[in-house]
């Protein structure tokens, strides 16, 4: 129940369509894109403008009420998952473009403006902002920042942290901090520590990103994707490095795996080969004279790597379809398996041939199979494990999969989550990737921002007590952490 | 110098000065001795903690302790025909690596290839607990647990010791070629042009063109003007230029590309196509940190000042005491650099 003093704080803050708390109002807040995990929140309120934002969180402050943040709610390790004794803050609308500045290259925009909206409006300038996370059409900005969001594209134009030039934030006090000249943006670096860093993928723990300004790229002259087909994931691994140690900078390689594979095709028909064990899209833009000679040099390389067939998109349209077998990756798997798990981890790509191998014995360990969809260039892998929800047992399976997935991406000298998030999700596999001095100094980070704990708590850092009791613990030097808790 | 590990003599330094609030002043290869304020404390000596840890090309990644001389790390990426993508100054042949995060300065390339923090993509840290951290990773991508390694780059060691850093590395171009132009004859359409660097000067506008020799030759027609000597780039990235050699105090000035002229009083070098101003002048700091700020932008007092003078642009109050409370989280007994970045860290 919500105590009234806050209810009537809240309702004097703000206008009466701002503030829901009627229970099937609150339905479609109980969730993020991570449907696994649902609650519903004390209230969600959807505040127009900043002195609203900042009366809610003065309230909160002095009711000692958590604040979580949402932005499309799209999020896929449950960053956006109310708690039960707190509030949602949407930034849903906070959604309009502010400035669009060609000459500085740049958009500031609010928060709750989707990704592709950007893009599409700047098009005409020919010009475009470069993180596109595959939700991208629906994702908003205020969230890739929350998130650090990535894409397809990440080797060669970086994550959301490479493409902002400024923010506004909204501290738990209400306070406004503005990182970066945000009302009159434009410079490449700020004076002072790299809040603008540190911020950007704090999934909501830190503040409240209010205003964004981010980065636009020319649009380039001409984009074009090879394919290529591989007997063996091996070499399509190997076939990988010879790209990048040849010099060469795609602007997406992709990999995708024999099952991955039939999925995508039964699904959008993109003309991939079927039997193939393995396939890699690599997709080359720049000017036009460039991009000829990058298409020349990647066949020879692919093929001097054993490619069993190179296929380059003959126009435009082929160029889609090729993408759009990638692209519906995830929901073509939704078609073969009632549900699937989708993994995260990121892994230096010189360890890809013994992860994969390893996934595949665990997928038989666990009984269930697995789908690899790989971000190539960068190594971030996104295993799909297909289970069933309605088979007992089969969701707690599919989630000890994916944490021993994640821990050998650890293992490796890699991290638990590339683009995703830690969230609620994956708070154990953090347990297996920090020492508790480093959990400690995160949560030291914390309090600088919010002493009280009452933005987005519980997410993305675990508790030092938590990764006691999980027994996932980060062991250091053979020596057993938390000599102080309590073991059970 | 053969490779040496003085991770845990650090460690004992580090805990010893803790436990006696006693200021450390880190020192890597003191090229940058004259940028920052004055820090008042016993020198912590990282220069001797060196070697390459790991380097394998096609990861497009290298991990080198702090101590590394940046001459070293470069010199083994050009044998791979690799780079650092922001090309730092060698303010002496001494630079390391640890300096050069801790500083955060990039050089010509800064616009296009990216930023000393945007390459940071991990970092062993020694925080003023005196425990040893390891933050971020050797992968392009990695969003578990806060950035704190990029909160590092341009910190000039407020926050901790750096021990090893982890920086993203990208292929050379294959073809580079510097143009000249009279200033009132610039070119235009530069947006759709593979440049890698631009400096104005003294009524000269240079390019740097980088890709492949086709697409070099290919822009260097259309563009026209003059070829150029390349070592212009190098000489205004260590700032051994004349243009630098003033007892005057300079100013590094950093604003929105399309900002006006400063029209202020002084000598100016422009570079990032307008983003990065260089400002030899005698003005006060207030009459020029006016301007800029104005403008979107912020001023350094980069070389010749007092050693106590106003060397960042001030900080809002709020944004001042959350600098403060950050210190605070990392450094809780103050040994590291006081005074440094501001009088207030």
């Amino acid at each position: 129940m919500m105590n009234p003093t806050f209810l009537a704080a809240l309702r004097a803050a703000l206008p009466s369509n701002a503030l829901l708390i009627e229970d099937e109002a609150l339905r479609p807040y109980e969730c993020d894109g991570l449907s696994a995990y649902k609650q519903i929140p004390l209230a969600v309120c959807l505040p127009e403008t900043l002195e609203q934002a900042q009366s809610i969180l003065r309230v909160c402050r002095e009711h000692q009420v958590p604040v979580v943040a949402r932005g499309a709610g799209t999020g896929l390790s449950g960053g956006a998952l109310p708690l039960a004794d707190g509030v949602i803050l949407s930034l849903a609308r906070f959604n309009k473009i502010l400035q669009i500045d060609a000459d500085n290259r740049l958009a500031r925009v609010q928060p709750g403006v989707r990704n592709l909206a950007i893009s599409e409006a700047v098009a005409h300038l020919g010009l475009y902002y470069a993180p596109d996370p595959s939700s991208q059409i629906a994702c908003s900005i205020g969230g890739n920042v929350a998130e650090n969001s990535g894409g397809v594209h990440c080797l060669k134009y970086g994550l959301t942290v490479h493409n902002l030039l400024a923010l506004k934030v909204l501290t738990i006090d209400g306070e406004l901090l503005e990182i970066g000249a945000a009302d009159n943006p434009g410079a490449l670096d700020r004076p002072g520590y790299d809040l603008l860093a540190l911020m950007t993928g704090s999934e909501g723990l830190l503040g409240i990103v209010v205003e964004v300004t981010v980065k636009l790229l020319v649009k380039p002259e001409r984009a074009q994707v090879v394919l290529a087909a591989f007997a063996s994931v091996e070499t399509a691994g190997a076939a990988v490095a010879k790209i990048i140690g040849a010099g060469l900078l795609p602007a997406g390689l992709e990999m995708m795996d024999n099952l991955s594979i039939r999925a995508a095709e039964d699904f959008v028909h993109a003309g991939y080969p079927v039997d193939a064990a393995a396939i890699l899209l690599c997709e080359l833009d720049g000017s036009n004279a460039e991009v000829s000679e990058q298409i020349l040099a990647v066949r020879e390389v692919l093929l001097s790597a054993g490619a069993t067939e190179v296929r380059t998109a003959e126009d435009d349209a082929q160029r889609m379809k090729f993408w759009a077998g990638r692209k519906g990756a995830f929901p073509a798997v939704g078609r073969i398996s009632p549900d699937y798990y989708c993994m995260d981890g990121t892994i230096p790509r010189q360890h890809l041939a013994r992860v994969l191998g390893r996934i595949g014995e665990l997928s038989e360990q666990y009984g269930l199979r697995v789908a690899n969809v790989f971000h190539a260039g960068d190594g971030n892998l996104h295993p799909l494990i297909l289970f069933d929800a309605n088979q007992p047992d089969e969701l707690h399976r599919a989630e000890a999969f994916g944490t021993d997935i994640l821990k050998l991406c650890v293992e490796v000298g890699g991290t638990v989550t590339g683009e995703h998030g830690v969230g609620v999700e994956k708070l154990d596999a953090a347990c297996s990737q920090f020492t508790p001095e480093e959990l400690s100094q995160f949560h030291a980070i914390k309090a600088a921002f919010d002493p009280d704990g009452l933005l987005n708590p519980g997410k993305a850092v675990p508790t030092l007590h938590r990764c006691a009791e999980m027994g996932r613990m980060h062991v250091h030097g053979g020596a057993l952490p938390f000599p102080e808790l309590p073991r059970f | 110098m053969a490779d040496t590990d003085l991770n845990s003599q650090l460690v004992e330094q580090v805990r010893a000065a803790a436990v006696n609030a006693t200021p450390l002043c880190i020192v890597g290869g003191g090229s940058k001795a004259f940028y920052g304020r004055a820090c008042a404390g016993d020198p912590l000596d990282v220069s001797g903690h060196r070697g390459i840890v790991a380097y394998e090309p096609t990861e497009l990644v290298i991990t080198a302790r702090a101590g590394t001389p940046l001459a070293e790390i470069e010199g083994v990426l050009a044998a791979n025909n690799q780079m650092l993508p922001f090309e730092p100054p060698h303010f002496s042949e001494k630079t390391t690596l640890g300096g050069m995060v801790a500083a955060g300065l990039s050089g010509p390339r800064r616009p296009w290839g990216g930023s000393v923090r945007d390459a940071v993509l991990g970092v062993k840290l020694l925080n003023g607990r005196g425990e040893v951290l390891r933050l971020g990773g050797q992968v392009m991508k990695n969003v578990a647990g806060y950035d704190v390694s990029r909160l590092m780059v341009g910190a000039l060691g407020t926050l901790g010791v750096l021990l090893e850093v982890s920086v993203k590395v990208l292929p050379r171009p294959a073809c580079e070629r510097t143009l000249r132009f009279d200033s009132a004859a610039k070119p235009s359409r530069l947006a759709e042009m593979p440049i890698s660097a631009s400096l104005e000067l003294d009524g000269r506008l240079y390019l740097r063109l980088s890709a492949s020799s086709r697409c070099v030759e290919m822009a260097a027609d259309t563009l026209g003007g003059e070829a150029a000597d390349p070592a212009i780039w190098t000489a205004v990235r260590d700032q051994t230029l004349p243009f630098f050699q003033s007892e005057l105090p300079l100013w590094r000035i950093s604003l929105p590309p399309a900002a006006p002229a400063l029209n202020l009083l002084g000598n100016e070098l422009i570079e990032w196509s307008g983003a990065q101003r260089w400002l030899v002048s005698d003005l006060p700091a207030q009459t020029i940190r006016q301007r800029v700020g104005a403008l979107g932008g912020h001023a350094t007092l980069f070389r010749n000042h007092a050693a106590t003078d106003s060397v960042f642009q001030p900080l809002a109050p709020a944004m001042l005491a959350l600098h403060q409370r950050i210190k605070h989280a990392l450094d809780p007994h103050a040994v590291f650099n006081r005074g440094r970045l501001y009088p207030e860290l």
